[in-house]
């Protein structure tokens, strides 16, 4: 058969490849075989979560390969950490993954409380606990209400994203004056106490929000449409998940029961009860549940916390300025929104770190895409994307 | 809404019996009330303050009220708002969207970030503030500046279309 269009040297992975190189976001499309090409998706894509770009190789509709593209959003904090006081970075923390800043700041504080080997006295422990797992509840918000978005559904998000997480932001300002960055969880402690007749505006939304799910299971959850496009799409099995990595509501979606807060409980958690929200599947429509699961078992333990918090010091006895902990190393992670959150950090005594690493749930479980979009049509690429929940800022740093 | 209920000169209203009111009004009024009317921002996000853009156009603050209607192409878009961090590889990106936009654009820099850097000042792979490589017509401080500040913006950019005259402009240049 002689080729209607002259094929380009080199294998198609190469082109692929070559492609990826250099200020390549020219290409819009390009024709490599036949039936085959190249399309070209983001980094300013209404779908792609942020500045994420992905190079799709299609054949006809279907997708035979994928090569995600990173780095639209570098902005090196790890080599920032190394120019601030460890109490500085603590806002740098905020923007990595800035729909759960909540639970960066802890994750990166426990790390130098690992160092230090504070005492964190027990109610900065309880406003760590509520704090953390009313932005778990507040991201899984926004995934609900923009993986809606993405299907086709624009209602979920005028309520989950529009009213819920409004009232949680209205809470977070009371607490510590900041809608998204909180620098809120500061080394040894929290930097502010409970405002007075917060807890029971908290109690108000928690049982708000537990009624709520039912709403959303009815505007979206068991939606027909939505199931369609959603169940036994992108399926992650087990072993795949385990072999990649994967963490967080991802992996808890194959089958694997993971989770930090039960498995490896920090801070305060072996005290609550609770059971990791846990599906069988791993296809979008389970990885979609999970988090719909994880807020009514963030709304128990948040019940629990609200009614047990303890009187008390909210700092620990942490230098204010100069901090200076001891030379050695330390890793710390727990269980962030997205995954296993951790930070890994090397003093050499003086003011700033001498190395520090985070390892960004997003980033892992963003490495599965190549393989999970393989055989599935164009329009499920938008589904599968954003049932992974990435955020940008945590995946390029 | 509309040219009458503003009450605005120079439009003037005629009444004619048997036919419904005819307004009179400059070119000039009545290009600016159009462009003021309907913002078209493009939807572009780069970081956190793309949060606070999707908040405005949330239920709460519903900056759908001043006819901004975020557009997926920068073909169809008035508006574009840099809601983060631009890094150097994003430059040439956000660079090429820019001149795909039809004129007259208008460009928001929204957050430190985009203003200057940010807390990012000193970062090796950060663009120090967009307006280094775009023309930027308005700048909000904050990090990330609430959605108030947004919809203030938006106000201040309607003010800023009220006072061109691109009609009176085109026939002085002929």
């Amino acid at each position: 058969m002689t080729a209607a269009f002259p094929s380009p040297a080199g294998t198609v992975n190469e082109r692929a490849d070559s492609l990826l190189s250099g200020p390549s976001f020219e290409t819009k499309m390009e024709r490599i075989s036949d039936h085959e090409m190249l399309l070209n998706m983001g980094p300013q894509h209404p779908s792609t979560h942020g500045v994420l770009r992905v190079v799709l190789k299609l054949d006809g509709e279907t997708v035979t390969g994928a090569v995600p593209d990173l780095g639209y959003l570098h902005r090196g904090v790890e080599k920032l950490a190394e120019n601030r006081t460890f109490g500085q970075f603590i806002i740098l923390t905020d923007r990595d993954d800035y729909l759960c800043a909540m639970l960066n700041n802890w994750a990166y504080c426990l790390s130098i409380e690992k160092l230090l080997k504070v005492e964190i006295p027990q109610r900065a422990e309880y406003l760590r606990v509520i704090a953390g797992e009313m932005n778990r509840i507040a991201s899984h918000l926004l995934f609900i209400g923009t993986f809606g978005i993405d299907i086709g559904a624009f209602t979920p998000f005028l309520y989950a994203f529009g009213r819920e997480r409004e009232m949680i932001l209205d809470l977070f300002e009371q607490l510590c004056g900041a809608r998204i960055t909180y620098n809120y969880v500061r080394i040894g402690g929290v930097s502010n106490d409970l405002p007075e007749g917060w807890v029971e505006k908290a109690k108000k939304f928690v049982a708000h929000m537990q009624a709520c799910l039912k709403e959303y299971d009815d505007l979206l959850s068991y939606n027909p449409i939505f199931m369609d496009r959603t169940k036994g799409i992108g399926v992650l099995p087990k072993e795949k998940a385990i072999a990649y990595g994967v963490s967080g509501p991802n992996l808890r979606a194959s089958g694997v029961p993971l989770d930090l807060r039960k498995d490896a409980p920090y801070g305060i958690y072996s005290k609550f009860q609770f059971s990791p929200a846990v599906r069988q599947n791993g296809d979008c429509w389970d990885r979609y549940m999970v988090r719909r699961d994880e807020i009514a078992e963030s709304c128990k333990i948040l019940e629990q916390a609200l009614d047990g918090i303890v009187a008390g010091e909210i700092m620990g006895k942490v230098p204010k300025v100069n901090l200076r902990p001891p030379v050695g190393e330390a890793y710390a992670q727990l269980e962030g929104a997205r995954g296993l959150l951790g930070v890994y950090i090397v003093s050499d005594g003086g003011l700033s770190p001498y190395r520090l690493h985070l390892r960004a749930p997003s980033y892992i479980n963003l490495a599965t895409l190549q393989e999970i979009l393989v055989g599935w049509k164009v329009a499920d690429v938008v589904a599968i994307l954003g049932s992974i929940d990435i955020v940008l800022g945590e995946v390029d740093r | 809404m509309g040219i009458i209920q503003e009450k605005v000169l120079p439009a003037t209203i005629y009444k004619v019996p048997g036919m419904a009111d005819i307004s009179m009004t400059t070119v000039d009024f009545f290009i600016d009330w159009a462009r003021k009317s309907s913002i078209w921002p493009l939807t572009f996000g780069l970081a956190c303050c793309a949060i606070e853009m999707m908040a405005a156009y949330g239920t709460r603050f519903d900056v759908n009220r001043l006819g901004v209607i975020p557009r997926p192409s920068p073909r169809q878009a008035d508006l574009m708002i840099i809601a983060g961090t631009v890094t150097k590889k994003m430059a040439p990106a956000i660079e090429k969207l820019y001149n795909q936009m039809p004129d007259p654009r208008f460009v928001i820099s929204m957050g430190a970030c985009a203003n200057c850097g940010g807390p990012y000042y000193d970062s090796y792979s950060v663009v120090k503030g967009v307006d280094r490589i775009i023309p930027v017509d308005l700048y909000i401080p904050g990090c990330p500046p609430r959605p108030e500040a947004l919809l203030n913006a938006i106000l201040a950019l309607q003010n800023k279309i009220d006072a061109t005259s691109a009609a009176r402009r085109l026939a002085k240049a002929g």
